[in-house]
Parts: structure tokens; C-alpha cells; sequence
């Protein structure tokens, strides 16, 4: 079973007060800690279960600038055979279209039977890479993927609907599965791994090695122009409690009680 | 005229509440353009809803077909380019759901149309579409413009507009050929029901939630001690079902439960709309979290900006102290 899997590398922001930046189209980068898009650990766990079980191997793939080459140290590190960095200036400001561009110039000569990505990522939440990238190298897909049972030749998935729902497709493969979180239990990287994984080769392409145009990647080659970047407005502003822990739980208790919830 | 399409989401036999939102948003923007408003239902023997849908529509599109019985995104996307090729919609609207992420990308591409994902507000702009979407889990907005084209894709997040009344005067409905030479590869086999849970959450008036902010399940008694002291059972976001901390019953939100309670405690939950839509209804909700700028206080009626691992504690005592002196 060959498997390909692309991976991206998004700022931790659920803990820190984001910025905007000078430019006004994005947030200031400094200081924000980086991880393994969510999805994609799970991804990347799902190609490694099902190699270990049929042999083969796993290719881990992204497209990003300084740095993310450590989401592919992770994958390696994790079990993946091979790694590959999509790494031009040219890629910069690239949507969820021009993305899945530079990922299917890099995965069309490749060989495999079945390329995984995340349902979203983290950041630009599109949840659109995986679909518009199994159109372009013409596979079926499915997205919200929550189980993958592999035959001969064919698929089983689940799918997740919306509240706890789920749905079985027969699928042929090559196939391309937008994996969906809490289908397995992403490993942790052990020391071993990492020992390992420095040792093995990422491969480096640029926009030339994948035969594509500055026209048809970055902001150019999207579909979305961004103009803005600016924090929501708040819908309605709550009455924040301050104080000690002590006083804020006092508050709390008066208003309960008010209502009659306790 | 030139039209703006909205395609219908049924599951079951029912139409989606999407469905209305997208026809309300839809209106919206033809009555400010000069555009008429159409909405194309593929399933089989559909015709009931062809009739519920003409009430909020100039014109309802149905396509008819056993192969459409239930969503496949492939079925739907190789008829929509069809529709999509001949009637040349300005804007084509599609929910931002489960099955409106599996069809989407691959109808824009057949389509040759540009996409926009995930869209909390859209308007024509000039051969453009402008749009609103969310990043970074709601922390930030962002708005930009899709290229020109002939028509755009846009899918809105579900929830986000209030769903249409139904018009005096009802659409045409038209019925629209299944492709004949279709050949499928993907096949939808069967459902499969959420497990059903211990006890259902959303029959319960008092909810202490509990997300991703508790960072290891050793700390789970916290909040479960809150929501016994309350009398109230415990809910969670997506991600401590995910790591198998707590049961998929007790997760709150678009792929959990919709709950309603009197009074919603969040604590160490940031707010994605994934967890909102499942919440905001309840009367009382009081959120604690120490990130100020947690996209879920702009929902709560109290905010507390501090550790759960103080906060919650405290509570639990006052309202243990209260329970005993009462
Ligand atoms: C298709 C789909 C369906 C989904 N369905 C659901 C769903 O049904 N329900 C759901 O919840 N999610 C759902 N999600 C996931 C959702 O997008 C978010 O990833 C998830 O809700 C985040 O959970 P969280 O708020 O617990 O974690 P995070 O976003 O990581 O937030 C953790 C919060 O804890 C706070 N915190 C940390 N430490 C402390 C402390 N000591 N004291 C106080 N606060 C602290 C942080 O400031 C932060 O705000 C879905 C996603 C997708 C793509
Ligand atoms: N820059 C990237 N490099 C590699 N894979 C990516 C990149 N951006 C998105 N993806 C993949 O596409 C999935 C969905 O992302 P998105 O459509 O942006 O929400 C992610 O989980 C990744 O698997």
C-alpha cells in the first residue's frame, strides 16, 4: 500500500491573543508557537496504521516556507518512509486552490493507492485542499472520513454526518480520504524516532521542479484575494466577573440562586 | 434572468435547516441585484419537498432519480455541472455541512468556477463575490474577494443566517433530467447510529462543559465535582472525545448533541461555531476561560477571565456552602 499524506504546519493560536499585522491581510507570526495541524496527526496515524498491516510505505508531504520542514521531521520521526517539502517564495499567499495546485504537481508522478489529508486545517479552516486536490488528479474522495477498512481494490469508509451520524461508502481506490480527528489515537514521537528521522533525507522542490508557473500559484493562482484581516466584532458583550476566584464564585451563586438553579 | 441557485440539503426525508438559511441569505442578495432565486433538490421521489421548497423560491429545480435516493457527492456534483453549465447561476450556495465539504471542492473544479469556503457573509461585487470567513477557530475574521468569473461556488456556514419565511406567491417548480450516461464509483451503503449514551445531555438544565483547556484527563473530577455540586451532568467539546476522555455522547456541538439547558458552563473552551451551534439556545451561559479574546464570550451572558483550575474550585465550595446552609 502506498500511501501519501499531506501535512501542514499551523500556528498554536487557541491560547494567545492574536495580532494583526503591519500589512493588514494577516497576523503578526512572531512568538506563535507551531504544531502539526490537528487533523493532519490523525491522518498521518491513520497511513501508519494501515501500513503497518499491509506493508508498503508512507509519504509525507507539505508545501510551506521556513520551518515546516519539522511537520515533516514529525511524520518521519513517526514512521514515514519518505518526506517532501514544496518550498518556493512563489507559493506564498496560496488559498485552498492554489495549494491543491503545487500538492497534485508534486503527487500526479508519484505512485500510490490512496492520499490522505485532513478534513481542515487549523488555521484557514477551508476544508476544501483535499477535495479540489482529488478532482485535479481525478480520484475519488470522500471527506469527514471516521473509518477506513482497505480491500481489494476497494474501500470501505465511514463518513461523519452531523450530530453522531455517520454514513458507510464503497469507494474504489486510488482514493483521496480527508480524514476527520478521533478515528484512531495519534502516537507520540519517541525519542528513537526523532534519532532516526535525522537521519533521513527530505526532498527540497521548488515551483520549476513541478513544472508550474508563478501565475498559477500563490495570491496569483487563488481564487480568494484576501483584503482583511480584523478580529470579529463581539455580538454581545457579556458581564465579565472580576476579582479573587473566591468573589467571582460568590457572584456566580448570587445570580443561580436569583434564577433558581440552585 | 439571471439567477442565484441554492442547493437543497435533505437527510431522511426531511429537509435541512440549512436549506432555509441559505434561501433567506439568497433572497437577500437577489432582491438587492435585480436576480430571481432558484433551488435545485436532487433525491428520489422528492416531489414533497419540491412543494415545501416552491414557497421560498421563484423556482424550484428537481432532479428525480433512484441513484440520488441518498447524498453521494459524486452523483450530485456530475449532475450539478450539468445544471450549473446550462443555466450559467450567478452564485451557486451550498451549506458549509458535512455533505456540502464533500461535494463543494470537486463541483467548483468540474465547474471551472472559483470557490469560497466556509462563509459567514457573502455579496456580488461587481464580476466578484466578496465574502467573509473565519480563521484561526473564530479569533479572526477575514474578508477578501473572489476572482472574476462567470458565476462563483460559495458554501455558508450553517446557523449564521436566520431561515426565510415562506412567500405568499409559490415558484415554478421544473423538472430537471438525470443525466443518462452517469456512471457512479462511489456508493453509499448505510447509516450508522451514534451509540446511544448513559444518560442524554440535552434533557438536562444544567451542563458543565469542559474542553480542551483541562490538559490531561486526571483533571476531569474539576468539573465533574462542579457539576454534581450543581445537580447538572458534565459536557464536552469535540476534542476530549476525541482523545477518549470522556464518551461521544457527552460532546456538545454540530457533530455532538444540541443541547438547551438553563444554565451552560464553559469552561477551557474557546468557541469554535462547530461547538457553538450546539449551545448558544441555552438561557443562561456563563463562560471561563483564561484567554479575554475566546471567540465563546462573545455568547456568554457572565465571563470569567481566569483559570478554570481557581475558578471552578471556588465555585464548586460556594455553591456546596450555599446547598448546606439552605
Ligand atoms: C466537521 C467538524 C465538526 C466538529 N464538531 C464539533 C463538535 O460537535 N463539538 C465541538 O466542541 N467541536 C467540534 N469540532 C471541533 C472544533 O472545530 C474545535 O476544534 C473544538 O471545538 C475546540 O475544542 P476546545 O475549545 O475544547 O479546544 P481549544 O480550541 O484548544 O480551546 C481550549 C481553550 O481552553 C482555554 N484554556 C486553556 N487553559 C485554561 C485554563 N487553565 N483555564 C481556563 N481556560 C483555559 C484556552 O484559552 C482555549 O480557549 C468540529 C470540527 C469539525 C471540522
Ligand atoms: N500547505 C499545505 N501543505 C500540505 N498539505 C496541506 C497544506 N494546506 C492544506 N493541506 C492539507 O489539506 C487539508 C485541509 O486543509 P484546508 O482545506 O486548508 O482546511 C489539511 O489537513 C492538509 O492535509
Amino acid at each position: 500500500m502506498e500511501i501519501v499524506v499531506c501535512v501542514k504546519q499551523v500556528p498554536a493560536t487557541a491560547e494567545v491573543d492574536l495580532v494583526v499585522d503591519d500589512s493588514g491581510r494577516g497576523i503578526e507570526s512572531q512568538g506563535l508557537v507551531q504544531e502539526m495541524n490537528e487533523w493532519d496527526e490523525y491522518a498521518i496515524e491513520e497511513a501508519l496504521l494501515i501500513k503497518e498491516r499491509l506493508g508498503g510505505t508512507v509519504t509525507a508531504i507539505t508545501m510551506g516556507g521556513e520551518g515546516v520542514d519539522a511537520v515533516l521531521r514529525r511524520c518521519l520521526a513517526k514512521g514515514a518512509d519518505n518526506a517532501i517539502w514544496l518550498k518556493d517564495e512563489a507559493f506564498e499567499g496560496s488559498d485552498a486552490y492554489a495549494t491543491a495546485k503545487v500538492l497534485h504537481a508534486a503527487i500526479r508522478g508519484l505512485e500510490y493507492d490512496l492520499v490522505f489529508t485532513g478534513a481542515q486545517s487549523g488555521d484557514d479552516n477551508y476544508s476544501a485542499v483535499g477535495g479540489i486536490l482529488a478532482e485535479l488528479l481525478g480520484l475519488a474522495h470522500a471527506q469527514m472520513v471516521k473509518k477506513v477498512e482497505v480491500g481489494e481494490g476497494t474501500l470501505v469508509v465511514n463518513r461523519e454526518l452531523e450530530g453522531g451520524l455517520e454514513e458507510t461508502l464503497e469507494l474504489p481506490m486510488p482514493a483521496l480520504l480527508a480524514i476527520q480527528t478521533g478515528l484512531n489515537e495519534p502516537r507520540y514521537v519517541s525519542i528513537m524516532g526523532i534519532r532516526k528521522a535525522r537521519k533521513k533525507e527530505i526532498t527540497v522542490k521548488g515551483l520549476g521542479d513541478l513544472g508550474l508557473t508563478g501565475g498559477e500559484v500563490g495570491e496569483a493562482g487563488s481564487w480568494m484575494k484576501v483584503q482583511r484581516v480584523y478580529a470579529p466584532p463581539v455580538e454581545k458583550e457579556p458581564e465579565i466577573l472580576t476579582g479573587s476566584p473566591e468573589e467571582v464564585a460568590g457572584r456566580l451563586v448570587e445570580v443561580f440562586r436569583s434564577r433558581g438553579l440552585i | 434572468m439571471a439567477e442565484i441557485l441554492v442547493l437543497a440539503e435533505h437527510r431522511r426525508g426531511a429537509l435541512r435547516d440549512v436549506t432555509y438559511e441559505l434561501l433567506a441569505k439568497g433572497r437577500e442578495i437577489t432582491d438587492s441585484g435585480g436576480l430571481e432565486l432558484s433551488t435545485i433538490v436532487l433525491g428520489s421521489g422528492c416531489s414533497g419537498f419540491a412543494g415545501e421548497l416552491s414557497n421560498h423560491a421563484d423556482r424550484v429545480l428537481v432532479v428525480d432519480h433512484p441513484d440520488l435516493a441518498e447524498f453521494n457527492a459524486e452523483a450530485y456534483s456530475k449532475v450539478l455541472v450539468g445544471v450549473i453549465a446550462e443555466r450559467k447561476p450567478r452564485l451557486t450556495l451550498i451549506g458549509h455541512t458535512s455533505c456540502g465539504v464533500d461535494l463543494a471542492p470537486a463541483l467548483a473544479i468540474k465547474s471551472g468556477l472559483p470557490l469560497a469556503t466556509d462563509c459567514i457573509d457573502l455579496s456580488l461585487d461587481g464580476g466578484g463575490l466578496a465574502v467573509t470567513r473565519q480563521v484561526y477557530g473564530g479569533k479572526m475574521n477575514v474578508e477578501g474577494v473572489l476572482r472574476e468569473a462567470e458565476g462563483h461556488i460559495a458554501t455558508v456556514r450553517p446557523a449564521t443566517f436566520e431561515p426565510g419565511e415562506p412567500r405568499g406567491e409559490p415558484g415554478e417548480v421544473v423538472s430537471l433530467e438525470y443525466p443518462a450516461e452517469l456512471e457512479l464509483v462511489t456508493r453509499f451503503t448505510g447509516f450508522v447510529e451514534p451509540p446511544p449514551g448513559e444518560v442524554d445531555i440535552a434533557d438536562a438544565e444544567i451542563i458543565v462543559g469542559v474542553g480542551r483547556g483541562i490538559k490531561d484527563e486526571k483533571n476531569i473530577p474539576v468539573v465533574r465535582e462542579l457539576a454534581e455540586a450543581l445537580k447538572g451532568e458534565l459536557g464536552c467539546s469535540r476534542p476530549i472525545v476525541d482523545k477518549g476522555w470522556l464518551p461521544k455522547d457527552r460532546q456538545v456541538g454540530s457533530s455532538g448533541k444540541t443541547v438547551k439547558p438553563k444554565l451552560y458552563i464553559a469552561s477551557g473552551i474557546s468557541g469554535s461555531f462547530q461547538h457553538v451551534m450546539g449551545m448558544k439556545g441555552s438561557d443562561l451561559i456563563v463562560v471561563v476561560n483564561k484567554d479575554s479574546k475566546a471567540p465563546l464570550f462573545g455568547f456568554a451572558d457572565y465571563g470569567v477571565v481566569g483559570d478554570l483550575f481557581k475558578v471552578l474550585p471556588a465555585l464548586t465550595e460556594k455553591i456546596r456552602e450555599f446547598k448546606g446552609s439552605g
